[in-house]
């Protein structure tokens, strides 16, 4: 039998829910990415030795704050002994300072905007900052963010030494970014959480579970950045975006773990808190009158959400709809995108001729050769779709999307077969 | 802390720019120097000569080779750099954006360990 102290019960959620804070305050006053996570672990330890008998203080939170900065003025001041850096002597009088000063709820400041600004900086490697911030601001342990992205633990262990050291090294401010890098800044921050996101929800390799995981992480993080950044509507539009595919997720796979399309998927197993949601946060943001790019894809998904059917899929919306973030991303993947709402739109006849100029751009990609594949398959050219088919599968690395395609292959196959 | 902002560029476009785009662009470097000297963060300024000239020493298991050329054959070469005092990286980022360019090039921030900078005032 296993006995859940409530004690332990508390600190297992103050550590979930509370992680991003402390370490963000904490790098505010130790300047330190290391010690910050090394003395809020030691609180974290005394929170277990204390709580079960002395019961839960009042501001858990608060409580680790207060304890982590006394093991870090006692860490500091045994350091001192052997090399006195002045500022490390600055610190610690700083820390010293406060240490009659009582942290409260109440003003317990959230720095986390910081925290993302840092982890998010481009002069680190996109993969260490995505580990950074999922470490930092999501509290997830090394172990889980090496199995998330199936990676052995001691590369990302060392990813997130690097990352650490280049922040120290190259004195990555922890600031909030000035009005001429803002725009750089937070695309920077907000291509990181769609990351995470997108390595959830779209790689079907591993462990499903702890993928999910990611996915609701990337969540979580886009609500905090909504929060901190209300003026900010892209921020807004990236959680939309997040919601609106999240809540298809359960619907994308058959019971074999089989990829399923819009057109094949089960309406009635979408998420409607999360489609709710996520049209609340494209309004909101929509408000603002500053489109960006993924307010168009949350707006596009927003479309597909409010058709009932596939049939009643306001295919015209969704074409205008790319042509706008055309103009403000012109890359021929969204071209691509473009041509597939085309097809259904006026017909696969005007989508192949929409794919036609792609070709030199894009025969190297998959999706590519799976679109040319169904608009072909459609028109009734079945010799060239099942080519198309082929082109695509060789391109694909992907287990279940392999079998999607070749599942599609046969049925094309088939049906050419039978004519 | 203080950083060195490596400059890169595509070789032989200095020597292909005409006398007076020359002195342009000597006036803007010029400028960033003097700037910098007035907020106190110039550390140094260095202009290599052309890559042509350069040298290359190579020592392996305690056997020395000298060969004539860089160290490597890119199509960009380090072409100068500077040194300058900056609180943040920020600051760093923000001499390399103001570091006049010949059509296109580009600057590698690195941070300095140690430095010993008597060989500059020559």
């Amino acid at each position: 039998m296993v006995i859940v102290d409530p004690a332990q019960a508390v600190i297992a959620q103050t550590v979930k829910h509370e992680w991003g804070r402390l370490y963000a305050s904490l790098v505010k006053y130790l300047n330190d990415f290391d010690l910050a996570e090394e003395v809020l672990q030691e609180a974290l330890v005394a929170a277990l030795e204390h709580w079960p008998g002395e019961g839960v203080p009042a501001s858990p939170r608060a409580w680790l704050l207060q304890t982590a900065r006394r093991k870090a003025i006692d860490r500091i001041r045994r350091r001192r002994n052997f090399a006195a850096k002045a500022a490390e002597l600055e610190v610690l009088l700083e820390l010293e300072r406060q240490e009659g000063e009582m942290t409260t709820d109440d003003t317990f400041p959230d720095e986390r905007l910081k925290l993302v600004f840092t982890c998010c900086h481009p002069a680190l490697g996109e993969q260490a900052r995505v580990a950074l911030t999922l470490r930092t601001l999501g509290g997830l342990t090394t172990t889980e963010i090496a199995r998330a992205f199936l990676l052995p633990e001691t590369t990302l262990a060392q990813r997130l030494v690097r990352a650490k050291r280049k922040i120290k090294a190259a004195n990555i401010p922890y600031k909030v970014p000035d009005p001429d890098q803002w725009q750089e800044r937070l695309s920077s921050v907000l291509a990181v959480i769609y990351l995470i996101f997108n390595e959830g929800y779209t790689a079907t390799q591993g462990g499903s579970l702890t993928r999910e995981e990611l996915c609701g992480e990337a969540i979580r993080l886009g609500q905090l950045l909504t929060r901190l950044l209300q003026g900010e509507p892209e921020a807004a539009g990236l959680l939309a975006l997040m919601l609106l595919h999240d809540s298809r997720r359960e619907a994308r796979v058959d019971g074999h773990g089989g990829y399923l399309t819009l057109e094949q998927q089960d309406r009635d197993r979408w998420d409607r808190g999360r489609i709710r949601a996520g049209i609340t946060y494209l309004d909101t943001a929509l408000s603002l009158r500053r489109p960006g790019p993924y307010q168009i894809q949350a707006a596009i998904s927003a479309v597909h959400a409010r058709a009932a059917a596939f049939a009643d899929t306001d295919w015209h919306e969704i074409t205008l709809l790319y042509d706008k973030l055309y103009e403000l991303q012109p890359s021929p993947v969204i071209k691509l995108n473009a041509a597939v709402a085309h097809s259904f739109h006026r017909g696969a006849a005007a989508g192949l001729r929409a794919l036609e100029q792609l070709q030199t751009e894009l025969h190297r990609y998959q999706p590519y050769h799976a679109a040319r594949a169904d608009m072909l398959k459609r028109v009734g050219a079945t010799e060239a779709a099942i080519e198309a088919y082929k082109s695509a599968i060789q391109l694909s690395s992907n287990q279940v999307e392999r079998d999607y395609l070749e599942r599609q292959l046969r049925k094309a196959a088939g049906r050419g077969g039978q004519s | 802390m203080h950083y060195a902002l490596l400059i890169y560029q595509a070789e032989g476009l200095w020597e292909a720019l005409s006398a007076a785009e020359q002195e342009a662009l000597l006036g803007k470097h010029g400028a960033l120097q003097e700037h910098t000297k007035q907020q106190g963060t110039f550390g140094a300024a260095v202009k290599l000569t052309p890559s042509a000239t350069a040298i290359t020493v190579n020592k392996e298991g305690g056997k020395v080779t000298v060969t004539d050329g860089p160290f490597s054959e890119t199509k960009e070469v380090l072409a100068g750099f500077y040194v300058f005092q900056c609180d943040t990286l920020e600051q760093a980022i923000d001499y390399a954006e103001r570091i006049p360019h010949i059509q296109a090039g580009k600057v590698e921030i690195r941070p300095i360990a140690f430095s010993d900078s008597r060989a500059l005032l020559v």
